[in-house]
């Protein structure tokens, strides 16, 4: 009860943050830290695939009805659904996670977790962007876009994992 | 049959995965054409309470800067008025009013997309109507595309869709000014006849010969320009009179004779 309360809160304040402070940052004009995608980072491990998706989806989508990008950000939080279960399995292995427990930071030490959220968001940042280009043409250019807003969205994700992470000691 | 039903469970996840990446991209695609966003954008009444909740708390921050351009505009508005002229002029003409403005504040606003939008808390009970021109205190800012009853949505000057033609005062000439995606201060002027000598900072106003911005609103300055003598056309690079940053208050454009205007086009087409 306390936990989905907590979960609630944590899903609350990211996206009324996301809309109303990180939207606003730009960094040399196109950077914008995309920290809602903790909400999706943070599911539990053991959650099945599909319901993982919906959970994606429905972020994503509650997060475009705000900013009126109808579609981008649902399609860019599904595609990071979509493979979150894949980077797990690619670093991690499955038999070491306990039932009901989240990715975090003490558990998979310092590489572990930069690697799973540095992959996730990637992929999260590379569909965004280019759906927001809507072309291939400047593909490169795209794509150079892509990698260092996710070093910029990771960043973020791990100061809120630090700060979220002391609460819990 | 059971064969199609134990692939289709197998890769459960993987379809739900398709399914909903088909629905995603349908929906940017969709909205992201012009034609698509005037249709399709449904401003939210809900979203927009929310928004401009928000906004009424982030506007404290820039109130300093806001009077600051509203005193100037008063400024400006002042040195208009009859009484700041030492002789009135007694054989002035009233003419008909011909536009009327309806402030409105920005409860959204994007910079860093591809594609621009901003919200104002105006709508159709203020009277609103789509494809009205929103000017900014500096110059002009958008065009209205979607209507609800308290807010609109406004197409941003930073926006690939939205291509203005403007005249360059020096010369007079008409010459098109649009976004090229990269930086929210400037914009790209293109058809610049190349015989044309421009300096920096030539203004750059609006024709008047459309309903939706009034003659001679500012647009922008030149900021770059090289000559092209070789070609028929040369390009240049513009800094936006509106500085859609610290932008808050805006007008709506009312161009009153518009229905006037357009029943005559139509006639005339008939």
């Amino acid at each position: 009860m306390i936990n989905s309360l907590k979960n609630t809160l944590l899903f609350v304040t990211l996206i009324i943050l996301q809309v109303w402070v990180f939207n606003n940052i730009s960094l040399w004009g196109f950077m914008t830290p995309y920290l809602f995608l903790y909400i999706v980072l943070k599911v539990r491990v053991d959650i099945g695939h599909t319901t993982l998706l919906f959970i994606g989806f429905f972020t994503g989508l509650i997060l475009d009805i705000f900013q009126n990008t109808l579609g981008m950000q649902a399609a860019a939080t599904t595609a990071l659904a979509f493979v979150r279960p894949y980077t797990l399995n690619l670093f991690f292995k499955t038999s070491d996670f306990q039932p009901k427990e989240r990715p975090s930071l003490n558990r998979f030490k310092f590489g572990g977790f930069l690697k799973y959220v540095v992959v996730a968001v990637f992929v999260h940042h590379t569909v965004l962007f280019f759906l927001e280009a809507f072309t291939f043409h400047h593909f490169f250019q795209t794509l150079e876009k892509a990698f260092f807003n996710t070093l910029f969205t990771s960043s973020g994700i791990f100061v809120i994992e630090m700060l979220t992470q002391k609460k819990e000691k | 049959m059971h064969n199609l039903l134990l692939f289709l469970g197998k890769y459960r996840s993987f379809f739900v995965f398709l399914f909903l990446e088909a629905v995603s991209v349908g929906l940017v695609a969709t909205s992201y054409s012009y034609q698509g966003s005037l249709v399709v954008n449904t401003v939210n009444d809900f979203t927009g309470g929310i928004l401009e909740t928000l906004s009424n708390v982030s506007g404290y921050f820039a109130l300093k800067k806001e009077n600051e351009l509203l005193v100037e505009e008063n400024a400006t508005l002042r040195s208009n008025c009859p009484e700041a002229f030492l002789i009135t002029d007694t054989n002035t003409v009233y003419v008909d009013t011909l536009y009327r403005f309806i402030p409105a504040h920005v409860v959204y606003l994007t910079l860093n997309k591809s594609s621009n939008y901003f919200m104002i808390n105006k709508g159709k009970r203020h009277g609103i109507k789509k494809e009205s021109g929103v000017i900014s205190t500096t110059g002009i800012a958008g065009i209205v595309i979607g209507v609800s009853d308290n807010y609109a949505l406004v197409l941003s000057l930073l926006n690939p869709h939205f291509a203005v033609s403007a005249r360059l005062k020096k010369y007079g000439t008409l010459v098109s000014v649009l976004w090229d995606g990269e930086d929210y201060r400037y914009g790209k002027m293109i058809d610049i006849p190349s015989h044309l000598e421009l300096s920096v900072g030539d203004t750059l106003v609006t024709t008047g010969y459309s309903t939706v911005f009034p003659e001679g609103m500012l647009v922008g300055f030149v900021e770059e320009y090289q000559p092209a003598p070789e070609k028929e056309f040369a390009e240049g690079k513009i800094r936006f009179a509106t500085d859609f940053k610290t932008l808050q208050d805006v007008y709506v454009v009312d161009h009153l004779k518009k229905a006037e205007m357009e029943k005559l086009m139509e006639e005339a087409n008939d």
